[in-house]
């Protein structure tokens, strides 16, 4: 038997799980829906997803000293009215019934429970509260039924084991091991008490290979003993189900209820295990029951998550024949269901015939079928999810109707799982973007802020003038009557649209050659967007800049954009240079920050590099290119140019661009306007020049110094004076 | 009462103060209108090959038209029931109160496989309400569900027909002669959806709008069912006062051999802590009249219309009573052709006008799901 060892921090980190497991091979490796996605919900560790971490910090601890004496305290087990052995149990319940306990507690409680160490009580309430955090280990169950061998524990202990293995069966990892049991869970089928609950064992577990004429025959026996019980019934059919060759008694059609249910007393437990292993929060979700809403019955239908679970497809059985017949579905292996699909290798071996699940939502909590849903490029899939996904964003959205609010939460999380996707594709979602059109003239620019400006960096290309009534113009109004935060958010999100624009259309531009006019037209509305987008971040920055006095923080972000803008031709490879607005470049250049001055004479290059590059292109092919670039640009480049060099170089400001009259210099009183600016004297890099005059002369003090270097820096300060007057004019 | 004044309008008023209904107005919120979608012009039809970029083309076309020019609609005309129609099965959709859904369109639906369909919906029925008991795919114990089609309850040949699902309890001995009682009925129309008929393709069955009767559970358990098996959206469709006011024109507008009720509307004063009911009950006759002085453009409504309509009516309120309905809600109207409230509730009273009914809801459903 193996030695159970499981991966205590499960799910955290993606990587971690694919690792092959370390050490001893005859570790339990194949966690398998560990792997798709699971939250951390080991009790011992930090349960992130819990407010008070310390709280669960303690839980973990007393529950590590718990678990240390059930495991290692075989003698005082003898004394079972303990008043330690009690505080234990009740650390253990406390844990099971908040977080779920982990696979390996489970296993260790187990043991305990069946090797009958303690009496019935302490047995039944051990096995009572053996709910899992989110799985079980196939190895604990079969490790628990050897004990079932020995004869240790009593009957009652026993049934309620067969009670728990129901409940609990679909959240055991594998049913492998379990299933080479099944001649010994057949045997049990003697005992009376216990052959109710082990035929509603042996239902589930059945397959077609366990179908054997002798169990038939011993069944009949047992039916030809007891009468007609129901459970007995039930294994029948289900073995007449899978070879209705073997079984020649009829069943009763009508009866369809088996089982007493056996579950009842895990019920509630059960219900937080499954919304744990479908990532949702345990906190019990909210009803709105507010006057604004008029039906909440939408909560009614899809009580436990938003996004629905992830189901095999029944079409193709459903409506390929006219007749579905169950055996021949389950017995089938033609293709791959998805509940099975865990790895990536997995994905490319199956790919031809994986069966798409019954809602495409689903696929948004799964990386292997975003990559299936990303190549293949099926219609219909695309219109499954492109319609739950609006209708889904559409009934979810917290601001689309009035006192909504109290789902905050749950929809930020939905639209943070949407941009996880997105992202994981570099793509963006369509029903995202008529979202936005539809939602964002509503949207207060409060609520799930960073995640709708993430969505908006996300809308796919598209023509900007169609966009701008819908979207942009929106966005602007929000950005001119907020805080310079969120403008800041704002510029930002657009710089990631701008990026997202670029790589989409410079991967099409290399689909598509450039050769024949129709699609020449075509990039030119395409370049023409995002020669519009840049000028409206222009636009925008411009009027930010002036609402928020200059800031240099929103500056840096502004710069930031063009750093992208700028150069659009050589990275991107796409025939456009767009510059940016003069007002940007002059509050850049005679800023009070060091770091703004470098970045603007950054972008300058990069302008440079582009622009050469496009002339020396367009020199190379012009007569094929249509894509030339007015001289407009050039002009308008080379005079920020000449203004830049003329200010921080060569000392002749005002040449070109702004110009001003000797006389108004005069009447301002600004004598040495010409240095002033230099690159010896600019006002951002006055930090610089103190630091500089400061260490060199430090070491050589004198008195003569000291009067020279006061001199500077009276002089510096008198420049800067100077410099705001200008800077005033400009 | 009712008072004597006003023109030929005869007028009754009643007050609530109702206790029982604090709904509060739930449309505050602006929302655009639902507006006709232009046919696709054969440019787009080419830029725009595959269903999901018409789709696409046709929302963003919608969300930039924010000022549309004045919608029209035709005032719904008597008999446009296909022949085929059964009349035994179209009594029984009126006359009852239906509770509004929009529908996505269904993948992979077969008109071919109702009876498949049956077998499995009573069998997730049953799974449902027993939960973590075993029920095997087959008969079942008590209930009955039955697909159908209700022939001829569509506007054009290409809208598809309509599909009737039925819940039914099964006699508890088979001796028993009586009827199977519906405990739950449902059913599935799209009746003039030809803009969205177009933008998608042949894998989906578009029916838009859903109308259910029975326990609230039941929608659930059924919607459920459909969502998982045909990839669709159920989401509550409710009228906000616009499309109300626009029904009470449309149907004011029809002409009747008989009416069977006065033209009634309900407006709701949102005041803290018990809201106030204004009922406001006119003489159909009374309505028509004014309809008829108001209305310009022989067979169809225009929002003028319906506005100048309305205008009329509360003008004549503030004369009587000094109260501004303008600052109120309308949530609900009734006529002798149907009834509709805010909340997404309807009947429908009058045969001939079926079909002009569900048109018009079918516009709205569509609208909602785009």
């Amino acid at each position: 038997m193996h030695a159970v060892m499981m991966p205590q921090k499960t799910g955290k980190n993606y990587q971690a799980q694919n690792r092959p497991s370390q050490g001893s091979s005859s570790y339990q490796t194949n966690l398998s829906a560990c792997e798709v996605k699971q939250k951390p919900s080991d009790s011992k560790e930090n349960n992130p997803m819990q407010d008070d971490e310390h709280a669960d910090d303690q839980d973990g601890d007393v529950l590590q000293i718990a678990m240390e004496y059930f495991e290692k305290d075989p003698i005082r087990s003898l004394r079972s009215k303990d008043k330690i052995l009690e505080k234990h149990l009740i650390t253990v319940e406390n844990v099971a019934w908040k977080n779920g306990l982990a696979p390996e507690t489970i296993d260790i409680l187990l043991n305990v429970a069946l090797s009958g160490r303690f009496g019935n009580a302490v047995n039944t309430r051990i096995l009572k509260c053996l709910i899992p955090a989110t799985l079980i280990s196939e190895d604990s169950v079969v490790k628990a039924v050897s004990w079932l061998c020995v004869g240790k524990c009593s009957g009652s202990t026993k049934v309620l084991f067969y009670r728990w293995l129901i409940a609990m069966f679909d959240f055991i990892d594998h049913k492998e091991q379990i299933n080479l049991l099944y001649g010994f869970f057949f045997a049990s089928l003697q005992d009376d008490v216990l052959c109710p609950y082990v035929c509603h064992l042996l239902y589930l577990l059945t397959k077609k290979e366990n179908v054997k004429p002798f169990r038939v025959r011993k069944l009949l026996d047992l039916q030809a003993k007891m009468g007609m019980q129901p459970h007995l019934q039930a294994l029948l059919s289900v073995y007449k189900f899978f070879v209705p060759t073997l079984i020649s008694v009829s069943l009763p059609v009508r009866k369809k209820i088996y089982f007493k249910n056996s579950e009842n007393l895990w019920k509630t437990a059960l219900l937080a295990v499954r919304q744990r292993n479908q990532g949702l929060c345990p906190e019990p979700r909210k009803l709105m029951l507010g006057p604004a809403n008029i039906r909440p019955l939408k909560r009614k239908w899809n009580s436990h998550s938003i996004i629905p679970v992830l189901n095999s497809s029944s079409h193709t059985t459903e409506c390929g024949k006219k007749e579905m017949n169950l055996s021949e579905y389950l017995s089938s292996s033609g293709s791959l269901p998805l509940e099975q699909l865990q790895r990536f290798p997995q994905l490319l071996e199956n790919i031809h015939c994986l069966e798409l699940p019954s809602q495409m939502g689903s696929v948004l909590n799964n990386s292997l079928l975003l990559h299936y849903i990303n190549c293949i490029r099926d219609e219909s899939v695309l219109l499954r999810l492109y319609h739950w996904l609006s209708q889904t964003l559409q009934e979810e959205c917290v601001w689309y109707k009035v006192n909504n609010y109290e789902n905050g939460k749950e929809f930020a999380s939905f639209l943070d799982t949407i941009i996880r996707a997105e992202s994981f594709l570099h793509e963006g979602f369509y029903s995202c973007e008529a979202f936005l059109y539809k939602s964002l003239p509503l949207w207060d620019g409060f609520c799930c802020r960073s995640q709708v400006l993430q969505l908006v960096s996300w809308i796919p290309f598209n023509n900007f003038s169609e966009m701008k009534p819908l979207l942009f113009d929106h966005l602007a109004h929000l950005f001119f009557t907020s805080t310079i935060y969120f403008k800041c958010s704002i510029i930002e999100s657009l710089k990631e649209l701008l990026q997202n624009w670029l790589l989409w259309l410079s991967k099409d531009i290399h689909v598509k050659p450039v050769t024949d006019s129709p699609l020449d037209t075509s990039l030119c509305e395409s370049m023409n967007s995002v020669f519009k987008l840049v000028h409206y971040v222009g636009w925008l920055s411009t009027i930010g800049m002036r609402l928020e006095s200059n800031s240099t923080f929103l500056m840096h972000f502004i710069l930031d954009f063009f750093e992208t803008a700028c150069d659009i031709y050589l990275i991107y490879n796409l025939p456009l240079v767009v510059l940016f607005p003069r007002a940007i470049f002059y509050s850049a250049l005679f800023t009070l920050d060091a770091s703004i001055l470098n970045q603007l004479c950054y972008i300058m290059h990069r302008y440079h590099k582009n622009l050469t590059a496009a002339k020396k292109n367009e020199l190379i092919q012009k007569a094929k290119s249509k894509l030339s670039f007015s001289s407009k640009t050039y002009k308008e480049f080379n005079c920020c140019l000449t203004t830049m060099v003329g200010c921080l170089w060569t000392s002749k400001p005002f040449k070109k661009g702004i110009r001003f009259s000797p006389e108004t210099l005069e009447k301002l009183g600004v004598e040495e306007h010409k240095r002033s600016l230099n690159l010896v004297y600019h006002s951002s890099l006055l930090g610089y020049a103190v630091s500089f005059l400061l260490q060199d002369f430090i070491e050589t003090l004198t008195e003569l110094n000291i009067i020279l270097v006061l001199g500077t820096l009276q002089k510096l300060l008198y420049l800067i004076g100077e410099r705001a007057t200008l800077l005033l004019l400009c | 009462m009712r008072s004597a004044l006003g023109g030929g309008l005869g007028l009754q008023l009643e007050l609530h103060f109702s206790a029982m209904q604090k709904t509060m107005d739930p449309y505050d919120a602006p929302e655009s209108t639902p507006r006709q979608h232009p046919s696709c012009s054969l440019k787009e039809y080419f830029l725009a090959a595959t269903p999901l970029q018409r789709r696409l083309e046709s929302v963003r076309k919608q969300a930039t038209s924010f000022v549309p020019t004045p919608p029209r609609r035709r005032i719904p005309q008597r008999s446009q029931l296909q022949e085929d129609v059964d009349p035994q099965k179209v009594a029984f959709l009126l006359h009852k109160q239906w509770t509004l859904y929009s529908l996505t369109p269904l993948y992979k639906f077969s008109y071919t496989n109702l009876k498949e369909y049956s077998r499995l919906l009573s069998a997730f029925i049953t799974a449902e309400k027993q939960k973590g008991l075993a029920v095997e795919v087959g008969e079942d114990c008590n209930i009955k569900v039955v697909f159908s089609t209700l022939l001829g309850v569509k506007g054009t040949q290409s809208d598809p027909e309509a599909v009737l699902v039925q819940i039914l309890s099964k006699p508890q001995l088979p001796s028993e002669d009586r009827e199977a009682k519906a405990l739950w009925t449902g059913w599935f129309c799209c009746v003039f959806g030809d803009g969205l008929l177009e933008t998608v393709s042949e894998d989906f069955t578009c029916l838009p709008l859903f109308l259910a009767n029975g326990a609230e559970s039941n929608t659930a358990i059924i919607g459920t069912w459909f969502q998982k098996t045909f990839d669709c959206y159920f989401s509550p469709l409710a009228i906000n006062a616009f499309n109300l006011s626009w029904m009470a024109a449309m149907w004011t507008a029809c002409k009747m051999d008989r009416y069977v009720a006065a033209t009634e509307f309900l407006w709701s004063v949102p005041c803290s802590p018990q809201s106030l009911d204004i009922s406001y009950a006119i003489h159909p006759e009374d309505a028509k009249a004014l309809w008829d002085s108001v209305h310009r453009t022989p067979g169809e409504v225009t929002q003028e219309e319906v506005d100048l309509f309305m205008d009329c009516l509360s003008s004549h309120f503030y004369r009587h009573f000094r109260i501004h309905l303008s600052a109120t809600r309308l949530v609900r109207v009734s006529t002798s052709v149907a009834s509709a409230h805010t909340d997404g509730k309807i009947k429908i009273i009058c045969h001939k006008y079926l079909i002009g009914v569900l048109a018009y809801l079918t516009e709205l459903a569509i609208f909602q799901i785009e």
